[in-house]
């Protein structure tokens, strides 16, 4: 189910304005990869180009290559939303649909698929949840409305939602931003868990969630406001936060820098 | 919150706050209120009690004129269909015109609110953005528009134009009820008065609902579209939903507008006092479009059993709204509203 994913020559737009310029690098199935770097140094927009959702915002275009499995996700002909179904995604706010309960959030990916068999959607949502580690919090109330969790159980219940569909990628976007201490842990946790079944890619702003969660991090800087955000270095994880090759990795993740 | 009022002032109640940062209270430990809060705390209770008296005071109102007209009238009120209250004795009843009234208003409204929440649409998430500026301000525009004007147009312009349409339905659904034309065929029907109000009613359910799924969260939408929604998907799933309530209102806010029509209704129908399914034929009259036939050269039964049609009217349009509140609460804890 796990995929590995090659990026090359990526460079993003909002508009005229080059967000990211000429990124490259691959990521290993089964991988958990962080991308850190200072804020505007594109590293959400890389993150939103993996599942075509960069696309979504008007006047944002994509130059360059990802290749999931080999198969260019901006090759022609490919539908986005096609490329959205089997790759995954957890937002920075935790954004569960507030007009559904908890089992209609969970099922919400496979509805769109088509998918209408009750008992198939049962076993999909026990599942779901129980992958998310939210199911014994909330097996006794899933008609319960998803945003009367808290924020740490919504966030629990957007990752049941993304990995309901059964993705082959999932990324997150600052996952545990909006999140106290104790969720955190919690959607680190499940991180650990879910890398045995999905590749992952996560943006954080927290280092040292990076260096606990993550296998692969990628560095992503930018000179100066206005320029492109590129990718500085790329290594694995103790790599990276014991002894980078690039001065301004080292600089950043001692905190020199941003 | 009672352990604020106690009088400790700065101290933190639960004792591991960082009460450095809280400043401490002078004084007393109520709060000082300025004369600025207390003014405008004072006028907009005003403001407020003044709607609820000045509702009262038209029920009132309503309820005094209409006393001895109903009083004088040897019909019964609420099952006579005739309209006859200058006549001695005078013989009114409701029953047609109510019937009137609620048929082309839910008419209108089952032809205006999918279209409307399709423009509505259209311009938030299909058109692009230099084509829904103005579409938006044209929409806008059209709210604005006199009823008389609508009413005008619907005489001279959908009237004589409507029958091809109407010979159509009654072709090819006559089976059904509705649009069977056993007692004739005409322009100024209730189905032709009923389109002038969907027209009418149109631009301001558009307007409203285009301002709803405005405000849906794009997170909700980014969320649809991650789960690999298409844009369709992506409205039924977090567009439409959210949006649910307030097209209601808007509806409602439509239906009450289309009930309470008056001169545009009055152009189009024929002042007939029977009540028909049948609503390509010559029949039905409405409330609002009787009080403004009648009003003139009614003498004063016949402005009591008015403003007793008028009162009537009063209370559907609550009623109707109520129940719209009733349909929006019902899930309120669904409705993102938090």
């Amino acid at each position: 189910m796990a995929t590995r994913i090659d990026v090359s020559g990526l460079t993003a737009y909002y508009g005229n304005f080059k967000a990211v310029a000429n990124v490259q690098f691959s990521i290993e199935p089964k991988n958990v990869t962080a991308f850190i770097g200072p804020s505007g140094c594109g590293k959400s927009t890389v993150l939103r180009t993996l599942n075509r959702m960069h696309e979504v915002l008007p006047g944002a275009r994509v130059e360059g290559q990802v290749r999931m499995d080999g198969q260019d996700l901006y090759g022609a002909g490919v539908d986005p939303v096609n490329v959205r179904r089997n790759v995954g995604m957890v937002f920075q706010r935790p954004n569960p649909f507030p007009t559904m309960s908890i089992y209609e959030n969970v099922i919400a990916g496979l509805k769109l698929n088509g998918t209408r068999k009750k008992a198939l959607l049962d076993e999909r949502v026990e599942q779901s949840l129980r992958g998310a580690n939210l199911w014994e919090e909330v097996k006794d109330r899933l008609g319960r409305p998803g945003s009367g969790l808290s924020g740490g159980q919504q966030q629990r219940l957007c990752i049941a939602r993304a990995i309901a569909v059964e993705p082959q990628v999932l990324l997150m976007d600052e996952p545990c931003s909006a999140l106290d201490p104790i969720s955190t842990l919690a959607i680190e946790d499940l991180i650990a868990q879910l890398k045995a079944s999905y590749t992952i890619v996560i943006v954080t702003h927290n280092m040292q969630q990076a260096s606990r969660v993550s296998d692969t991090t990628a560095f992503f800087t930018l000179d100066k406001t206005g320029d492109p955000g590129r990718l500085v270095e790329m290594d694995r994880t103790e790599k990276i936060f014991s002894n980078p090759t690039q001065k301004r990795t080292e600089d950043y993740i001692t905190g020199r820098f941003g | 919150m009672s352990s604020e009022s106690d009088g400790q002032g700065a101290g933190s109640p639960r004792g591991n706050g960082p009460p450095a940062l809280k400043k401490p209270v002078s004084g007393s430990a109520h709060a000082r209120v300025s004369p600025a809060d207390l003014i405008f705390k004072n006028v907009t209770r005003a403001a407020g009690i003044g709607l609820l008296v000045l509702i009262a005071a038209i029920a009132a109102f309503l309820v005094i004129e209409a006393t001895s007209a109903l009083q004088a009238n040897t019909g019964n009120f609420f099952t006579t269909t005739e309209w006859f209250p200058n006549a001695s004795p005078p013989v009114f009843g409701i029953a047609a015109l109510l019937f009137g009234t609620v048929l082309t208003a839910v008419i209108a409204m089952i032809i205006a609110v999918p279209v409307a929440v399709g423009i509505a649409l259209f311009i938030t998430v299909y058109a692009p953005r230099r084509l829904a500026t103005p579409l938006a301000f044209i929409v806008d525009l059209l709210a604005a528009v006199p009823s008389v004007v609508f009413g005008l147009w619907g005489l001279i312009v959908l009237v004589p134009r409507m029958n091809g349409l109407q010979q159509w339905l009654t072709d090819y659904f006559g089976w059904i009820p509705l649009f069977s034309t056993d007692d004739g065929l005409v322009g100024r029907s209730i189905f032709v008065a009923s389109i002038v109000l969907a027209i009418m009613i149109l631009p301001i359910v558009a307007a409203i609902s285009r301002e709803i799924f405005l405000q849906v969260p794009n997170p909700h939408k980014e969320a649809a579209l991650a789960l690999g929604a298409t844009r369709w998907e992506m409205i039924r799933t977090a567009v439409l939903p959210y949006g649910k309530p307030g097209v209601i209102s808007a509806s409602m806010l439509g239906l009450g507008r289309a009930m309470g029509e008056t001169i545009a209704v009055a152009l189009v129908l024929p002042a007939s006092f029977n009540i028909s399914w049948h609503i390509l034929s010559p029949a039905g009259n409405t409330i609002a479009a009787n009080v403004a036939n009648g009003f003139s050269e009614a003498n004063p039964i016949g402005r009591g059993a008015l403003i007793a049609s008028g009162l009537v009217l009063f209370i559907v349009t609550m009623l109707v709204n109520i129940m719209a509140r009733a349909v929006i609460a019902r899930r309120r804890e669904f409705s993102g509203a938090t």
